[in-house]
């Protein structure tokens, strides 16, 4: 059968069985708009291309499918560089389509030409530009497997106009790519060695990453730390791969972790991290990480290991394939773990979450933030995917909104992008309709994609944006306050629009809440309404987020905040 | 650590990108490629690429797991720690002036040196060896006055497989 480019294009998405593409269209990309036109892909009509490569992302993250956009060539293109970016530093699978300018003007500095195979390079996990219309179909095969596969990432396909106008012989079946296969089973005998250094572990923890909702390893994950009783602590990216609300959990650790996860860090004598790569966010000055702790890794990029702390134990592979043969490994040989000095450890732990536990102080007649959290998480009863933006908002939903199941967290952890959240929900919301999607967000990160309202609008997602609105740029705010004294340069963001009535003029619901007790109420409404709403929470506007790790200090040297603060 | 010269040789397929994506993510990450020598194999789609980079051995480990990342990349070998033998190849045109023609042919003829152009007024010299034996040829030849010279990249083959 004989096809043209953009014919080929939709049928090998067909066979890649995508449902969704996020896009917008240009000149370079006309006639694959024209051939979607014909066709039954469902597109979604961004408002910026950021704001689809986001939203393709988001989407990716609460199905572990892998995300598809399209959008044109030049501009087009290199708006989506900062997602492409994001996706990448947290590994996520996309495939993005570019527009580009015809073969024959590649390298003239034509009309919007840019080298977009270039510019990512760096940045994504690879990039095709196909220059022939007969590799055309084993490009696109081969995007898709190379994003899904191994450690994901984002993969960018460049077409260039006249290679998706030409014609081709199309066979789906002949369809070959090389052969990427490369086994991801951990050697038998590193399994062997973990046991053998659990066995002689006192204090055992382990810390669980983003690689274990990659691997979709929760199930063994939690099997394993329940079976054996090992407590349980997560990064950012790990949240929602262990139980938030099993007495395992100690919560997030590292530089707004729990006082608990970061004193176990510091006190265990083994730390078992699978699927985390020790970001310096996690680990803070790394002389003083997890000092009495024999280390062992499990990741899938031996790139990972070894890179930031150096491990004892390196396993390569799967998560989901390691924790599997641990837990078949230990039933056989019978792992001793009801013992005393496994009671002393879970004794210990409790006693420093008695201690110190997460909390705010609820004072004064203003809405502390924390407090608009955790009754979202009351009223939803954690059955809710949420996204976030970046800065004390990202970090006040890690510590008190409970993730429970994997792939229900979706926030920029690598990159910290400001201005992800509302195109990820957005994502998201196309794949579970049916769902509670909420963007938890400050006042700067919203203004940075707001243009998305109107895709929300247009199509009826009905995402809710949770608007922590502190008229500051607020983590950067606190960092002043605690290191600058108090010289905010540059981060007051009183002059805002009036967010109900931009909601409003999106054609959106706005709400909004000043006093405590309207909380719940706005909530409430705000879940219910079968439309998109923002809700704007005004809340405390200098309120710091607590535990905080000083930059460049050990993880044990937490300050907790005055907790006597009135506003 | 101790820093020293490692030899790695990468087996990549032969895309037009290929050393932008492995100089980027050397550069990238800071590490310097001291020298560098790429072709074909048997194989037309598939090329080598040897290279020399200076770093302690846990450098050396991060640098060939990062080039193991890449799609394009077949296979990595370093080549420092086995037993292998390495090559490097000059050209080099010295002008036969008149004060320096009697020395030059003198040192040419002791050091058996390959003579592959021979004009009136100038000669163009192949010599090949290991990296000391091309410091060495240097040494004698820099007093009789190099007017140009190309320096290949170490080349290098793995003696044990
Ligand atoms: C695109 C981008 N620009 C700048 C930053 C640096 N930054 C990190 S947090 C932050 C403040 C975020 O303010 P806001 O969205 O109001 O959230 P809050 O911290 O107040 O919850 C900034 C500017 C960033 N992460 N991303």
């Amino acid at each position: 059968m004989k096809l043209k480019g953009t014919e080929i294009l939709l049928k090998m998405l067909e066979e890649e069985n995508v449902e969704i593409m996020f896009g917008y269209p240009g000149g370079a990309v006309l006639d694959i708009y024209d051939q979607i036109y014909k066709s039954n892909m469902k597109h979604i009509l961004v408002r910026h291309e950021q704001g689809a490569v986001h939203a393709a992302d988001g989407y990716a993250r609460a199905t572990g499918k892998v995300g598809v956009c399209l959008v044109t060539s030049g501009p087009g293109a290199t708006n989506t560089v900062t997602g492409i970016a994001t996706a990448n530093m947290d590994s996520i699978p996309l495939v993005v389509f570019t527009g580009q300018v015809p073969t024959g003007l590649i390298g003239n500095d034509a009309f919007q030409e840019c080298d977009i195979t270039g510019i990512t390079r760096p940045c994504s996990k690879h990039n095709f530009l196909v220059r022939n219309i007969e590799d055309l179909a084993s490009t696109i095969k081969e995007a898709f497997h190379i994003a899904r596969s191994g450690r994901p990432g984002p993969v960018l396909v460049d077409l260039p106009k006249n290679v998706m106008a030409a014609s081709t012989e199309y066979d789906p079946a002949a369809v070959r790519i090389r052969n990427h296969e490369v086994s991801y089973k951990p050697s038998p005998k590193k399994i062997a060695n973990f046991f053998e250094m659990l066995q002689k572990a006192k204090k055992p923890l382990i810390m669980t990453g983003g690689g274990v909702i990659l691997g979709r390893a929760s199930e063994q994950l939690t099997q394993f730390a329940r079976q054996y009783r090992i407590p349980v602590t997560g990064t950012l990216m790990g949240l929602g791969s262990f139980p938030g609300r099993d007495p395992l959990w100690l919560g997030m650790l590292g530089m707004h972790g729990t006082y608990y996860a970061n004193m176990a860090i510091s006190h265990c004598d083994l730390l078992c991290a699978v699927g985390a790569r020790f970001d310096d966010r996690v680990t803070g000055t790394i002389e003083t990480f997890a000092p009495n702790a024999k280390i062992i890794q499990v990741d899938i990029d031996p790139s990972s290991i070894n890179r930031n702390v150096t491990v004892d134990l390196p396993i390569v592979g799967d998560t989901k394939a390691v924790l599997s043969d641990m837990i078949t490994y230990f039933d056989e040989h019978n792992y001793a773990y009801e013992n005393e000095e496994r009671n002393q450890w879970l004794g210990q732990i409790a006693e420093w979450k008695e201690s110190v536990p997460l909390t705010y102080c609820q004072n004064g007649n203003v809405i502390k933030p924390q407090f608009v959290i955790e009754t979202l998480y009351k009223l939803t009863k954690g059955e809710a995917i949420i996204t976030t933006e970046v800065g004390q908002n990202q970090m006040w939903t890690a510590q008190f909104f409970h993730f429970d199941k994997p792939n229900t967290f979706v926030s920029s952890g690598g990159l910290g992008t400001m201005g992800y959240g509302l195109p990820a929900a957005i994502g998201v919301k196309c794949a579970f309709p049916d769902k509670h999607v909420v963007d938890i967000a400050g006042d700067g990160s919203i203004q940075m994609n707001i243009q998305e309202l109107a895709t929300a609008a247009q199509y009826k997602i009905n995402v809710k944006i949770v608007l922590l609105n502190n008229g500051y740029l607020g983590m950067v705010r606190q960092w002043q306050e605690l290191f600058y004294e108090k010289r905010y340069s540059f981060t007051d963001m009183t002059y805002a629009p009036d967010f109900v009535k931009l909601a409003e003029a999106f054609g959106i619901v706005g709400l909004r809440a000043e006093k405590p007790e309207e909380v719940e109420a706005v909530l409430k409404q705000g879940l219910s309404l079968d439309q998109p709403v923002l809700m704007d929470f005004r809340v405390s506007r200098e309120e710091c987020v607590y535990p905080m790790v000083h930059p460049g200090d050990s993880i044990s040297n937490m300050s907790l905040g005055s907790r006597e603060t009135v506003n | 650590m101790e820093k020293k010269e490692h030899i790695i040789s990468v087996l990549v397929h032969n895309k037009p990108d290929v050393l932008a994506r492995i100089a980027g993510i050397l550069g990238g990450k800071g590490y310097n490629i001291e020298s560098l020598c790429v072709n074909t194999t048997m194989q037309y789609e598939v090329s080598k690429i040897v290279m020399t980079t200076l770093g302690n051995k846990e450098t050396i480990m991060r640098i060939e797991n990062q080039l193991r990342r890449l799609v394009d990349v077949i296979q990595v070998d370093n080549l420092t720690n086995v037993e292998s033998i390495h090559r490097e190849l000059i050209l080099v045109r010295l002008n036969l002036t008149a004060d320096k023609k009697e020395q030059i042919k003198n040192t040419v003829d002791t050091n058996k040196w390959k003579v592959i152009v021979s004009a009136d007024d100038y000669l163009i010299l192949e010599i090949t060896g290991d990296n000391s034996q091309i410091d060495f040829a240097l040494a004698r030849l820099e007093p009789l006055g190099i007017v140009d010279i190309t320096r290949t990249g170490i080349i290098a083959l793995n003696l044990e497989n």
